[in-house]
């Protein structure tokens, strides 16, 4: 069958990484293609790429046997190449029946006409089982019919390919069903589908096609039905079972099980977000968050540290109830968390190291009772030589260490805060394999001293080497918990991949 | 179905302005001739065209600071210029306009290249409009020419002696224009789909710099032509006259239903809020016994009410869009 879209070593760099490696894709006329992996696999260079908002290095990429290279996203839409975000990229300000004939607007003497307008939309909805009133602005209407309507838009805007990125993120089951609907109907009208999504229920579901990368590379392509969970979550995570029992391991302390009790949380939850678990918490232990992207551990983290609130549930300790509804309160009970994107999150990257670490302590004090500038200089330089932060001074700003460096000022402040309990979300992201050790060996060290810590991150191996204790997470539900010697890969994999039927 | 969420501010603004206008007919029957109608749009006719332009620029997620200097340098501009040569006044006004809408467009301009905010930009264009009318003058001007006698004599004498006069009717005409532009034209749309967010915009195929430039050339017109019915109003020039009136003009704007984040309202929402402005000016001067400062009072309260009015009905939209989602 000759292919609607073919994609052949495909490369993207940017500086310090490459983002992708010599990736081949083929798209057929009519099929649901899915494109997996975990975060910073290269899906979204891909599809940038193929939307024209990245520029290749290298590769080629052929609509129709003809080849393309698309410069702007106007461009790849006029090509026949349409996308549609998570986030609805049309104007919730606009009528429905403005959104959709944006810049093709029926017009009488100059004049758009908007009885015709509404007449045109109207027609693009057609076939799509909506029957709104098309002279509402877009905003009235929930985000399911708002993403079917920009999926029209696209579609008739291009017609061959649609890329559709993860689309359902925040739709519930029946708008999902909905928008499935939409889909299946524009397979079998002959559009060649691009689906991403992190809901593999969804992938299965769905999907005639999959596609796997992983680290920039194509790992894998496969017809949907041919896979199972496991296999499929082997090749996004990268293990194969059988290889990976022997992985390294921290030594469980026998004394574990004995030490006392910091904090419980008890039916903490929110719902939509996290259903309520109970998660016990003991001095000095490292608690591993495993999970697929999407699967509630960052939301786990978010509650706990009142990132986000929760509607049920609480924490407490020997003393009673532990305040954590908002950050600050968090903080103030002896809470820390290094979130996952330390860039937009985590570091002011124009301010220097020394007031990046002092950033929280100063905040906990209040700005009338300033950290005279002797203390600071003694906790930076304290903090630089204990994690060995690697930097030419204090007064350096962090925006210009590596990212290792700058995982470290954000360990440092919150170490100089001297927490009870810290959650560390993916704090190996993004950083060199050397820092990546120093990072883990960090995390053996904190403990040692009597703090707690909560580890989120993809990296199973990592989570194995340093956890004592790992809890699954998967469609939002904590739904396994391992010790001991059940704490391998092939467990935590066969967790994720469980149904909910097989796994209760 | 309901009235569209969007068209609520225009009603409450009308229904404020009706509300307004029956209290002050039942404490003086008077007020509702048609003289009073008459002198209501004829003294606010140079205020109505400047914030015809303010709308635009504040639909598409602007603002622009520079209209009341740029009102002031136009008199200024006709008047040395009426007396220092002789040409026609229709030939001044062309070039006043040219001059007006070029400096609109460069600010325009400005501001996309440089990713200003228009806010400075803006500021900056008001200081140098202020200043350049003091350059062609620092006095008074009177304005001494047939023509303006002429314009100012033609009117039309509406049942009960109310004068329409042509100043108002140009104010009338623009408000149709800036309706017309903003809300039938594929400019408008794009006006719109930059207020609703410059990214999604250009997404969606907007030719951001493009509609920029336009955005506040358009404003630096409507500023122009304000400025002559402004010059025909008051009979001279002077480069001191207008200042504030841009924030006069942003109040109208707010007042009249348009938020001033951008993307929503209504060009004819503003002309009904300079409308409830000038009514309350007109109220005080019935009353004759409250001070004139009554005015701002009362409009500062209605902005607030305003606002308020904004931040509910965005909350309620918000839960209607919640409401659907579950």
């Amino acid at each position: 069958m000759p292919m609607l879209l073919t994609i052949r070593s495909l490369s993207k760099s940017f500086p310090g990484a490459r983002a992708l490696d010599q990736v081949d894709l083929d798209l057929r006329a009519g099929e649901v293609h899915a494109l997996l992996g975990e975060n910073g696999a290269g899906k979204s260079t891909l599809i940038k790429c193929l939307t024209g908002a990245y520029r290749r290095d290298s590769g080629e990429i052929r609509l129709d046997g003809a080849a393309i290279s698309p410069g702007s996203t106007s461009e790849a839409q006029e090509l026949g190449i349409g996308t549609v975000y998570q986030e609805v990229n049309l104007l919730p300000n606009l009528t429905v029946a403005q959104n959709l004939t944006f810049g093709r607007e029926p017009r009488r003497f100059g004049l758009v006409n908007g009885r015709a307008q509404r007449e045109e939309a109207r027609r693009m909805l057609s076939g799509y089982g909506l029957d709104i009133d098309v002279g509402r602005d877009l905003g009235t209407y929930s985000v399911a019919i708002q993403q079917i309507v920009a999926i029209a838009r696209a579609v008739e805007l291009s017609g061959k390919v649609l890329i559709l990125d993860e689309p359902t993120a925040s739709l519930d089951a029946e708008e999902t069903r909905m928008l499935f609907g939409v889909v299946r109907s524009l397979r079998d009208k002959g559009l060649g589908i691009i689906f991403v999504s992190h809901f593999l229920d969804q992938v299965f579901e769905l999907t005639d096609r999959l596609t796997v990368l992983r680290n920039g590379q194509k790992i894998v392509t496969e017809e949907t039905a041919r896979l199972d969970r496991v296999k499929l979550i082997e090749h996004m995570l990268g293990r194969e079972l059988a290889e990976v029992e022997d992985a390294e391991r921290r030594r469980t302390d026998p004394e574990a099980k004995n030490r006392s009790e910091l904090i419980r949380f008890e039916n903490l939850g929110r719902s939509g977000l996290v259903q309520p678990f109970d998660l016990a918490v003991h001095r000095g232990e490292v608690i591993g968050l495993a999970g697929l992207l999407g699967s509630g551990r960052t939301e786990t983290a978010e509650l706990m540290f009142g990132v986000r609130a929760a509607d049920s549930g609480k924490a407490r300790d020997e003393n009673g109830d532990v305040a954590c509804g908002n950050p600050r309160e968090a903080i103030g009970s002896g809470f820390g968390f290094a979130p996952e994107d330390r860039k937009t999150d985590g570091i002011v990257a124009d301010l220097s190291v020394r007031e990046n670490i002092i950033l929280a302590l100063q905040a906990r004090r209040g700005w009338a009772n300033p950290i005279p500038r002797a203390e600071q200089d003694r906790l930076a330089d304290a903090y630089i030589q204990k994690l060995d932060i690697r930097t030419s001074g204090a007064d350096k700003a962090v925006g210009d260490l590596s990212g290792g460096n700058q995982q470290k000022v954000v360990l440092a402040r919150w170490l100089a805060m001297n927490p009870r309990f810290l959650i560390l979300d993916e704090p190996t992201r993004g950083i060199d394999v050397g820092a990546h050790a120093e990072i883990l060996r960090l995390i053996h060290q904190i403990t040692g001293e009597g703090m707690s810590i909560l580890v989120i991150s993809s990296e199973l191996d990592e989570l194995i080497a340093v956890s004592d204790r790992i809890i699954v997470v998967r469609d939002r539900k904590h739904v396994a918990e391992l010790t001991g010697d059940d704490v391998t890969t092939g467990a935590i994999v066969r967790a994720i991949a469980a149904d909910d039927g097989a796994h209760k | 179905m309901t009235a569209n969420a969007r068209l609520y501010p225009l009603f409450a603004t009308i229904a404020i302005f009706i509300a307004a206008y029956a209290i002050c007919w039942m404490q003086f029957p008077y007020m509702l001739s048609t003289r009073v109608v008459g002198n209501l749009l004829t003294d606010n006719a140079y205020l109505g065209i400047v914030a015809v332009g303010m709308t635009v620029v504040i639909l598409s997620g602007g603002i622009d600071l520079s209209v009341g200097s740029v009102i002031a340098f136009s008199g200024v501009f006709i008047s040395v210029v009426l007396r220092d040569t002789s040409l026609h006044p229709l030939v001044v006004f062309a070039l006043l306009l040219s001059v007006t809408t070029a400096f609109g467009a460069f600010m325009g301009l400005i501001i996309h290249w440089l990713a200003m905010p228009a806010f400075i930009v803006t500021l900056a264009g008001m200081f140098l409009a202020r200043g350049a009318a003091y350059m062609l003058t620092i006095d008074s001007v009177p304005i001494d020419h047939a023509f303006y006698e002429f314009i100012k004599d033609s009117y039309y004498l509406m049942p009960g002696k109310g004068r329409l006069t042509v100043i108002a009717v140009v104010m009338l005409l623009s408000v149709a224009f800036g309706a017309l532009i903003a809300h039938r034209t594929r400019f408008g749309a794009s006006v719109f789909a930059l207020g609703g967010g410059v990214q999604t915009a250009r997404l969606m195929g907007v030719n951001v710099g493009q509609t920029t430039v336009l955005v506040y050339a358009f404003s630096g017109f409507m500023a122009g032509l304000s400025g002559i019915v402004f010059s025909i109003y008051t009979g001279s020039g002077y480069p001191l006259a207008t200042v504030g009136t841009e924030l006069t003009a942003i109040a109208a704007v707010v007042i009249g239903g348009t938020i001033l984040t951008g993307g929503a309202g209504y060009v004819v929402g503003t002309l009904f809020g300079v409308l409830t402005m000038g009514l309350i000016q007109t109220y005080i001067v019935f009353d004759g016994t409250l001070s004139s400062w009554w005015t701002k009072i009362v409009i500062g309260l209605l902005l607030l009410l305003f606002i308020v009015l904004q931040k509910g009905l965005l909350k309620l939209t918000g839960t209607q869009r919640d409401a659907a989602l579950a």
